[in-house]
């Protein structure tokens, strides 16, 4: 748990964030978002302490980190950033195992936890493990970018806009990786993005920003049907806001029991957006559901997108 | 698909080499002979030279490798073209000084013992030559390096054979070197030891005050500007220019053992000299460092001493050497000219000579300051490629 309270930064003569207080539960994938200059990026690198808060406390779990010395502090936490910054003069293995050297965790248990990574990045370990960072596409890197800020099993992992340099197809592939890696162990995320979809794909709750000031703190359906003000409107977009709409919900939320379809069936999980697709795609108005075990769970009809 | 247009010149750098090895062969002095060392010498042209050596009746196979340089330029290319010509550069190089040699020793055999024979215009073309286009074949191969210098030395060592088995002692620089035998040892000793003496000094201020110009732009304002000044001071001024304060301080401490003129002024001139750019490239190697490759060694959680040692120096040290080495090779020319206030080294050697119009006697100062020059050059270019590939490269 990441406690913000009356957070305040000034990089003079302007305020980077003004009196921020909100709670990131444990286990929670927290996005910060806002236009640029909002302060969302400073008001994450205070977590770590690469920045020092003029005003205000960050408690994780309780503690106070202004008592705790910076560099254990960081050891704790994973951190990634959008240029990656991956140690050009070491292997892949080398930069993974970062934390871990630094924490003097046993060789063995090292290499380990480095195929591990490898594995859960999807990086071939014969391929990668003893290649230096230049031999890397933009997408691998930042793969081995994620892998180092896990390495050291954190509980929190603070990302700074980790995937807004990489192209569309590698960033959505990321994202899908981020979010079944949060599934998988349950670490707190702090997420800054300026990518409202992104934060809508990712997000437990999103906390948006401006002027250095917390504007809204939702989940990614309050924030898309109450938006607080027109800063929040501009940032979802309002042309595809309801398209949006359907990216937050999913098919198992919609889903009836009675009548038939026939067709390809498409899971309870998907969101309602990709369900949408598919009936224009098949010039269809109703498509069989199915759930997780790839049992029959019953019919969506283009009637039950529009349901208020 | 048109025919490929008939050719007969494959190599431009070849035939302006081969070119330059023909007309120093034709028109200029392989060697020249004089009645005794002060006497300006009657030139001895190359086929005179191969005429004259009688002991060695296969002495003109010295010169074959120098019949393949002049083909190259029409060979077709290829990597045994290529390697033919490199090693045809590196015979060619100490075949020339064998046939020096072995004229000088018949001319030393007909004449009266003060008679001087001296390489000419000619042979320092064709030497050039030789070396360029060995240089060159390694070049063309695609080879790293650490084969020009694997070439370079296989050269000295042809040439260092011969010294030793004084097949080269007619020569008139080494007529020289036997007079200043018991001089010539301690004047590169000393030559090294101002060097060495400077690089001290340079590296404890230089290497903290590029890491504080780093980090401080404040310390940058101050230092470049005072630098770059003292780099354009000519040496002979700044050797003169600490004679005054330095003879003063030597007046008012006698017991400090420093005086005005000799090796201290020398050292302390050399190490201002030498500053500009270890600082520079100290600084540029730090400034190198990518931001985000620093924000992450932090983030990551290392102390600013290991952010330092485990990434900043590792990353800065490819650029670093390369200032070592401009350093170092400018310290070992100028500590020439430090013979001028009486710091010794192979400079007094070269300034006796010039001031006795003896030519073959500056020789003998000045052909070690350049090959200690080089031997330093290619030494830290090669540390320079080894901290490349050790350091990997940077992420683009």
């Amino acid at each position: 748990m990441i406690a913000f309270e009356g957070v305040t930064k000034r990089f003079e003569p302007w305020v980077a964030v003004d009196g921020v207080s909100l709670t990131v539960q444990a286990g929670e994938f927290c996005v910060l978002i806002g236009p640029s200059g909002s302060g969302k990026s400073t008001l994450m690198k205070m977590v770590n302490r690469l920045i020092v808060p003029d005003a205000g406390t960050i408690r994780i779990d309780g503690e106070d980190i202004a008592g705790l010395k910076p560099e254990e502090l960081r050891r704790r936490m994973g951190y990634v950033i959008q240029n990656v910054g991956l140690f050009p003069h070491w292997t892949v293995e080398r930069n993974i195992a970062t934390v871990p050297a630094l924490l003097g965790w046993p060789k063995a248990r090292v290499q380990d936890r480095v195929a591990e990574l490898l594995d859960l990045l999807k990086l071939d370990p014969r391929r990668f493990r003893d290649a230096y960072p230049h031999q890397l596409s933009g997408g691998q890197q930042q793969r081995v970018g994620v892998a180092r800020a896990l390495a050291a099993e954190p509980n929190i992992l603070l990302m700074d806009e980790p995937f807004s340099a990489l192209d569309p197809i590698t960033r959505g592939a990321l994202q899908a990786e981020m979010a079944a890696i949060h599934k998988a162990t349950r670490t707190t995320i702090v997420f800054v993005t300026h990518d409202m979809d992104e934060a809508l794909k990712l997000a437990n709750r999103i906390a948006v920003l401006d002027h250095g000031r917390l504007i809204q703190f939702g989940t990614p359906l309050d924030i898309l049907t109450n938006p607080a003000n027109d800063t929040v409107r501009d940032l979802i977009g309002r042309e595809d806001w309801g398209l949006k709409l359907l990216a937050v919900e999913t098919v198992g939320q919609r889903v009836r029991s009675d009548g038939e379809a026939f067709g390809q069936p498409v899971p309870g999980t998907a969101p309602l957006r990709q369900a949408l697709a598919e009936m224009v795609a098949r010039g269809t108005d109703r498509l069989p559901v199915v759930d997780e075990q790839g049992r029959p769970a019953g019919v969506l009809h283009l009637s039950d997108l529009v349901r208020p | 698909m048109a025919a490929p247009r008939p050719t007969i010149l494959h190599n431009r750098v070849a035939l302006l080499l081969a070119a330059a090895v023909a007309a120093a062969a034709l028109t200029l002095p392989f060697l020249s002979f004089a009645p005794n060392r002060l006497l300006s010498g009657r030139g001895i042209p190359l086929a005179g030279a191969l005429a004259g050596v009688v002991d060695a009746p296969w002495g003109w196979a010295a010169l074959l490798p120098g019949a393949v340089i002049l083909a190259v330029p029409f060979l077709r290319p290829s990597r045994a073209v290529s390697a033919v010509y490199s090693a045809a550069g590196v015979l060619f190089a100490a075949g020339l000084v064998w046939l020096a040699g072995a004229h000088a020793a018949h001319l030393a055999a007909t004449s009266a013992p003060a008679a001087r024979t001296s390489f000419g215009a000619g042979f320092w073309v064709m030497e050039a030559a030789a070396l360029l286009a060995a240089m060159d074949g390694v070049r063309r191969l695609g080879l790293p390096p650490a084969w020009r210098i694997a070439v370079g030395g296989a050269t000295a060592a042809l040439v260092a054979a011969q010294l030793a088995a004084g097949h080269l002692d007619q020569l008139s620089i080494l007529k020289e070197y036997a007079n200043q035998r018991d001089v010539f040892a301690a004047a590169v000793l000393r030559h090294g030891l101002l060097v060495a003496g400077a690089l001290v000094p340079t590296l404890l201020i230089g290497v903290p005050l590029g890491v504080l110009a780093n980090r401080s732009f404040h310390v940058r304002r101050l230092v470049f500007p005072v630098l770059n000044v003292i780099q354009t001071i000519p040496s002979i001024a700044l050797f003169g220019l600490l004679m005054a304060p330095l003879s003063a301080l030597a007046g008012a401490l006698p017991g400090l053992g420093i005086s005005g003129v000799g090796p201290v002024p020398a050292v302390i001139a050399l190490t201002f000299y030498s500053l500009l750019p270890i600082v520079r490239n100290t600084v540029e190697g730090l400034d190198g460092v990518p931001p985000a490759v620093r924000e992450a060694a932090r983030g990551m959680g290392m102390t600013r001493r290991q952010v330092f040692l485990k990434v900043e120096v590792p990353l800065a040290l490819p650029v670093f050497l390369s200032g070592l080495r401009i350093t170092l090779v400018q310290a070992v020319g100028l500590a020439a000219v430090a013979a001028l206030i009486g710091a010794g080294g192979l400079g007094a050697i070269m300034f006796q000579g010039l001031f006795a119009n003896a030519l073959d006697l500056v020789l003998l100062g000045a052909v070690p300051v350049i090959l200690l020059a080089v031997a330093v050059d290619a030494a830290l270019k090669l540390a320079v490629s080894l901290a490349v590939s050790l350091t990997g490269r940077r992420a683009a």
